[in-house]
């Protein structure tokens, strides 16, 4: 496995952004000749190289020129300046199903799709069981995929995809696509790919994805090269540099009114505190820091045997973990104002968002005096283990001796 | 010529394509393909009312063939007609109705307007046959015919292929590409001798010899490529002899002039078609 997939060599590409986008004649007229337009370069000066057989990632925030570079090199656009070599087959997924016609059949499609993007009809035949496995609609293809659900038509147009057998494969962020099964399916298929030698080329968001998957990456700002190198160290420095402007808008977000609250009031979790290192409060934290969570509550009214609880959530929804200060620490009551801390020597949960629930209930569980749903909410910046993969790390030593 | 050998190269798409194009024009309908021969049935017998009728417009006499029936001299003329109507109209929509396409999946994007005339080819073929069929039971042996047929049926699917191509991209830039075409095709359809024969044209210039001028009305007229294709059509079908060389020798040079104009304005034009749709 040597050489270049893809070549990217002093690449620019100009759009033209329309003052007044009437596409008539009167109007083309009126203005005498051309329309007006300012020039906006999405990609200036864009010099990389996909070496064969790596697994590349484009990230950079919205508008960085990401999408566009991979619309060049899938010869949707054409760049304005410098080129692109590519070796090899070619496939884009960039929308999937483009080009289904609702109509026609399953079948039907599969082959219409697969010649659209480049395959010969002995090659189908040779592939279509596959093809329809793989989507898992063997029941449904020779109805017509007006039918289908939009699950089912984005699978399809998976497979067909997937299955042209590129050389060079182009992702655009459509990986998450249908259920659990069928996402374990797709992960597979990539590794299969990557483990035949394909050369795979991912625009993403999914900045924990693409530090497992990739072999490198590109950082694009404005349409220029950021940084090029290894996922690991980009994606630090990406999201060192990104932090600010997400802290701002999540500080927005996490205003008193964005999750639910409910209980009696008698005592009440007034604020949530997230403690980094140095035990200043902060948003964002490493992964593998030591941390606390701090709790001020206050009681108007005395109240026995507080449990405090804490939920941890990501942002997708997964609920990492639930805790409570049961077994751990119950006062025979509490008056006034305080603090319950809960420290962690080591975070464990991986780089992402999370959310905080916090509950303030009695021991037996019965009786809410305060429950705030979602109530802060912080960051995980990458930091040690390097790498890690799922939800959390555990906490374990390894150790190996060889047999006596 | 770039933008030939990529409609060349992709014959299988190009046949897909087409084959979409076909299934889905009367996919749910009833009557189905029925649709694309009673069109011209219902325009024909329209035009034999007003015409034969009540204008009281004498049949046109086939030479040498004797041939005197007004609605098969008008369907001659008038089913390639509609080819071209239908097949630069469909064109014109090939890029724009496709856009999602040309935004997501690179290929050569001349198929798509190669396609869209095909299908409509399939249905003049279709409509061509059931002619040929009534011609036969009329009394004219036109089998000896059928391949000068196949030739003028391949020069004007060029023909097409060519203004299609220039007219569907333009059509992106300015949208009013379409709504000029169609009111072009309308002037375009009584320019050309569909309901009327030739000979009308021929004894007006004649009877109206001092007013014109001397301007070459006739030789004018004659610059309508659609002329010298239905001129021919005629003379094959209706009458049963070689079309002038004339005709002929303008016809291909219109279709070919034509193909090549379309495919450079496409390829001038087409760099910037995803962005633009």
């Amino acid at each position: 496995m040597s050489g270049i997939a893809v070549r990217v060599e002093g690449v620019s590409k100009r759009f033209r952004l329309y003052h007044e986008r009437n596409q008539s004649l009167k109007a083309a007229m009126m203005r005498g000749g051309r329309a007006r337009y300012e020039d906006f370069w999405a990609l200036r000066d864009v010099d990389l190289e996909v070496p064969t057989g790596s697994t590349f990632a484009l990230i950079g925030e919205n508008g960085s020129g990401k999408s566009t570079l991979l619309k060049c090199m899938a010869r949707i656009l054409r760049p304005d300046r410098g080129r692109i070599v590519l070796a090899g087959k070619v496939s884009a997924l960039l929308e999937l199903g483009a080009g289904f016609h609702p109509e026609l059949s399953g079948r039907e499609n599969v082959y219409l799709n697969a010649s659209i993007l480049g395959l010969r009809k002995r090659e189908v035949d040779a592939r279509f069981d596959e093809i329809v496995d793989f989507a898992g609609l063997e029941k449904f293809i020779d109805s017509p995929v007006k039918n289908y659900s939009s699950g089912m038509y984005v699978r399809l147009g998976f497979s067909v995809a997937i299955n042209v057998d590129p050389d060079v494969l182009l992702v655009d962020e459509v990986l998450a696509v249908g259920d659990e099964t069928f996402q374990r399916r797709c992960d597979e298929k990539f590794a299969a790919l990557k483990a035949q030698g394909k050369t795979i080329v991912v625009v993403s968001h999914a900045l924990a994805t693409v530090r497992t998957m990739c072999d490198s990456a590109v950082w694009l700002e404005d349409g220029r090269v950021k940084d090029l190198g290894p996922p690991g160290h980009l994606i630090d420095e990406y999201v060192e540099q990104m932090h600010p402007e997400r802290e701002l808008v999540e500080d927005a977000e996490t205003g008193e009114a964005q999750g639910t609250r409910w209980g009696s009031g008698e005592a009440q979790v007034e604020r949530i505190e997230l403690l980094g290192r140095d035990g200043e409060p902060t948003r964002q934290v490493r992964m593998g820091e030591s941390v606390t969570l701090r709790l001020h509550y206050r009681a108007d009214t005395p109240v026995a045997k507080p449990v405090f609880g804490l939920g941890l959530h990501r942002l997708d929804g997964v609920h990492v973990s639930g805790v409570n200060s049961r077994e751990a620490v119950v006062p025979d009551q509490i008056e006034g104002a305080g603090h319950v801390d809960f420290a962690l020597r080591r975070l464990p949960v991986l780089p992402g968002t999370y959310d905080v629930t916090v509950s303030l209930m009695d021991y037996a569980n019965l009786h809410t005096w305060d429950f705030r749903n979602r109530a802060f909410r912080f960051d995980v910046e990458p930091g040690l283990p390097r790498e890690a993969e799922g939800v959390v790390v555990l906490e374990g030593n390894w150790s190996i001796e060889p047999d006596r | 010529m770039t933008s030939l050998s990529a409609l060349a190269d992709s014959r299988e798409l190009l046949a897909n394509l087409t084959a979409r194009e076909l299934r889905g024009k009367y996919k749910r309908s009833t009557l189905g393909w029925a649709w694309s021969l009673l069109n011209p049935l219902v325009l024909a017998g329209m035009f034999t009312v007003v015409f034969s009728l009540i204008f009281r417009a004498p049949a046109p006499v086939g030479h040498p063939s004797g041939l005197k029936v007004f609605p098969l001299f008008l369907l001659i003329g008038l089913l390639p007609w509609n080819f071209v109507s239908n097949g630069i109209n469909g064109a014109i929509d090939s890029l724009t109705s496709n856009a999602n396409l040309v935004k997501k999946v690179y290929f050569p994007r001349e198929v798509l307007v190669g396609a869209s005339v095909l299908s409509w080819l399939v249905s003049l073929g279709i409509e061509v046959g059931v002619l040929v069929l009534a011609l036969l039971v009329a009394g004219n042996m036109v089998l000896p015919w059928l391949p000068v047929l196949v030739v003028l049926l391949v020069l004007q699917t060029v023909f097409v292929v060519g203004v299609g191509l220039a007219l569907s991209v333009l059509n992106v830039y300015f949208r009013d590409v379409q709504h000029f075409v169609a009111l072009f095709l309308q002037l375009w359809f009584y320019a050309t001798p569909i309901v009327y024969p030739l000979s009308f044209v021929q004894s007006f210039v004649e009877r109206h010899h001092a007013q014109l001028h001397g301007v070459p009305v006739l030789a004018l007229y004659h610059l309508n490529p659609m002329v010298g294709f239905v001129e021919s059509y005629r003379r094959v079908l209706y009458d049963l002899r070689w079309p002038a060389f004339g005709d002929l020798a303008y016809i291909t040079v219109a279709s070919v002039g034509m193909l090549l104009v379309g495919a450079l304005l496409f390829r001038r034009f087409e760099p910037r078609l995803a962005e633009e749709l």
